[in-house]
């Protein structure tokens, strides 16, 4: 299984890299070792089973963009790989997004979904509800996405505002993101499992952690 | 020659100190920002009145504005004014300057204060620390501030800018000041500075200094922090700090520079520097519970990470405590961006609120994590040394307060 962070110097600002940390981590304490890969500005985009994007700020996520958009990942998706993303990651991935001094950037479509300015930022816990079970993270965007017909949300909103305050991200066969930033697989260890169990094709062994724990405080908290 | 204050900065400076005095008598906090604020609202231009006359030092960046303002203030000799407190926004300056006419001032700024703070004060030195994330959900993205900055440096035509010549954004911000005194201290954070402020092509970092391939590169400095040795404007300084870690180091080669461009012998002033053992409970080494527990302040990654150099092999046992409460910024996201892999093998006590937050973070970090869900008592035989975030330090502050 190799799982590769891309461009965290661009992508990285909420401590994104938390996610790679975790999915290898678990994936090592049940014996089924993940090569972790950290794909850097100059490096080509490497084959890999799972990519990672996370949040940046304005200037680093055009130029991210601009690199995917040179480089294969919609190749290499259509291929088989999967790709998981977070906050600018999630921008990054659709059509088209707004940065600051452009209202409409070109995204990497891999996803029909276009994210336009919205009103005021989007600061403060999220909540989402994730077929019958609550994930769990903070938000920090100024943006407002919107799926075209026939593309899924990745999760009801429960609190904060995700997408567009009713739902947040999306989900097709191979990509899965969520305005959830940061180490949001720490947050929400069941998530990771499934990313894991997606990726390996079969079942896991419980694993338990500490992050147990953390979860259930963070749903106490922010469920309904 | 001091300059009589305008009547109404008069009569604006009498509220300051005396509002102080009533909230320090009523018992209500260290009483430097109401009656800052009662000042200010009976003349709006105070600060700048107040600073009329004296010779000031502002000292600005993400992290060490505390400690290099108690450094610079130490080694001047004789009275300063200090912001002592941590209020850095004016309402802390206006209390510090309040009642002492003439006296020279060190007074540490809020990084997004600075601008505001420079153009009232018309500051001698204005020292320009680093630039790193820090508070994020406050939308306080490190490259707007630099370009506020870039933007103040370019106005300050009778001010030295005392800039950290290692840290890439640092220098974006200076290069456009006047007169600029630049320091290498060798900062080992880069997280922040990976694409170059000018043209976003990546940055080179060698053992020399940091380029771009537009040209912008690092500037060559006056004063320079090397393992063994500190040249300050080209002089040779012994420095024997009582304050630990190489960080402490850097900021007072900082203090050191801004005190030689204000005429002050950077020898002697080291000297007296050496005086600095605890800054508001940084460092400080208490007796408590029947056991000894030391307190080091870490807020951010860059901070995290200097302060994790200096205690990993502390002796004894290590505690750190994380809140995310709205000072501390409420999202603990950035614990993934601290080096806590350095920690591997040892065991930690987590606490604070966000104690689940961090002991996660510990876990895949491959740390031993206990999770003190109450306040542990020390142990009698071995010291305790305390890294804690902004509110959390606070409380460890009060806690364990003689």
């Amino acid at each position: 299984m190799r799982v590769a962070l891309l461009y965290p110097e661009l992508l990285g600002t909420y401590g994104d890299g938390g996610n790679a940390l975790v999915l290898a981590e678990r994936a090592r304490r049940r014996r089924r070792p993940v090569e972790l890969e950290t794909v850097t500005l100059d490096d080509r985009l490497p084959p890999a089973d799972l990519y990672l994007l996370g949040g940046g700020e304005d200037g680093p996520q055009r130029l991210a963009a601009d690199l995917l958009r040179r480089g294969d990942l919609v190749a290499r998706v259509a291929d088989g790989a999967r790709v998981f993303a977070v906050c600018a990651g999630l921008q990054v991935l659709g059509t088209s997004f707004a940065v600051e001094g452009d209202d409409r950037y070109d995204g990497v479509g891999l996803v029909a979904a276009t994210t336009v300015r919205g009103e005021r930022r989007s600061v403060g816990d999220l909540a989402v509800r994730v077929g019958g079970r609550l994930l769990v993270g903070f938000e920090n965007h100024g943006g407002v996405t919107r799926l075209a017909e026939g593309v899924v949300p990745f999760g009801e909103v429960v609190r904060g505002r995700g997408s567009d305050g009713r739902h947040d991200g999306f989900v097709t066969e191979r990509v899965v993101a969520t305005y959830a930033h940061g180490p949001v697989l720490a947050l929400n260890p069941w998530f990771a499992d499934e990313l894991l169990t997606s990726l390996l094709g079969e079942p896991l062994e419980p694993l338990a952690t500490v992050a147990d724990r953390l979860y259930a405080e963070r749903c106490a908290r922010l469920g309904p | 020659m001091v300059r009589r204050p305008r009547a109404s900065t008069w009569l604006a400076e009498r509220a300051v100190v005396s509002v102080n005095r009533l909230s320090r008598l009523l018992g209500r906090g260290e009483g430097t920002v109401i009656g800052g604020r009662a000042g200010l609202a009976l003349d709006p231009s105070l600060l700048g009145g107040l600073a009329r006359g004296r010779t000031v030092v502002l000292v600005s960046g993400t992290n060490g504005k505390t400690t290099t303002t108690a450094l610079v203030a130490a080694g001047w000799g004789g009275p300063v004014a200090v912001n002592d407190t941590g209020s850095n926004m004016v309402q802390g300056h206006v209390a510090a300057l309040a009642g002492r006419p003439g006296v020279p001032a060190a007074l540490e700024v809020d990084e997004s204060w600075l601008p505001g703070i420079a153009a009232a004060t018309r500051p001698a030195v204005v020292v320009l620390l680093n630039l790193s994330r820090d508070q994020l959900d406050r939308a306080n993205e490190v490259r707007r501030v630099a370009l506020r900055w870039r933007d103040l440096c370019a106005t300050l035509t009778d001010t030295v800018v005392v800039a950290n010549a290692s840290d890439p954004l640092v220098a974006f911000a200076a290069e456009t000041a006047p007169s600029v005194a630049w320091c290498d201290v060798a900062t080992p954070w880069r997280l922040d500075a990976v694409s170059c402020p000018h043209c976003t092509a990546p940055l080179t970092f060698a053992p020399s200094g940091w380029s771009s391939t537009c040209g912008f590169a690092q500037p060559p400095a006056t004063t320079v922090l090397s393992e063994g040795s500190l040249r300050v404007d080209g002089i040779e300084v012994d420095l024997e700090l009582s304050l630990p870690g190489a960080v402490n180091r850097a900021n007072a080669a900082f203090a050191l520079t801004a005190l030689a461009r204000v005429g002050v012998d950077p020898r002697a002033a080291a000297t007296r520097m050496a005086s600095v053992r605890e800054v508001a409970g940084r460092y400080a080494r208490r007796r408590w519970r029947g056991g000894e527990v030391r307190l080091v302040l870490a807020k951010n990654p860059a901070g995290f990470s200097a302060a994790l150099e200096e205690v990993a092999d502390a002796p004894g046992d290590l505690w750190i405590a994380v809140n995310a409460r709205m000072a501390d910024g409420r999202d603990p996201s950035w614990l993934y961006d601290v080096p806590f892999e350095r920690l591997a093998g040892r065991a930690v006590t987590c606490l604070g609120e966000r104690r689940l937050d961090l002991a996660t973070r510990l876990d895949y970090g491959g740390v031993d994590v206990r999770v003190g869900d109450a306040v542990p008592d020390p142990p009698p035989d071995r010291p305790v040394t305390i890294v804690a975030n902004y509110t959390a330090f606070q409380e460890w502050n009060a806690r364990t307060a003689p």
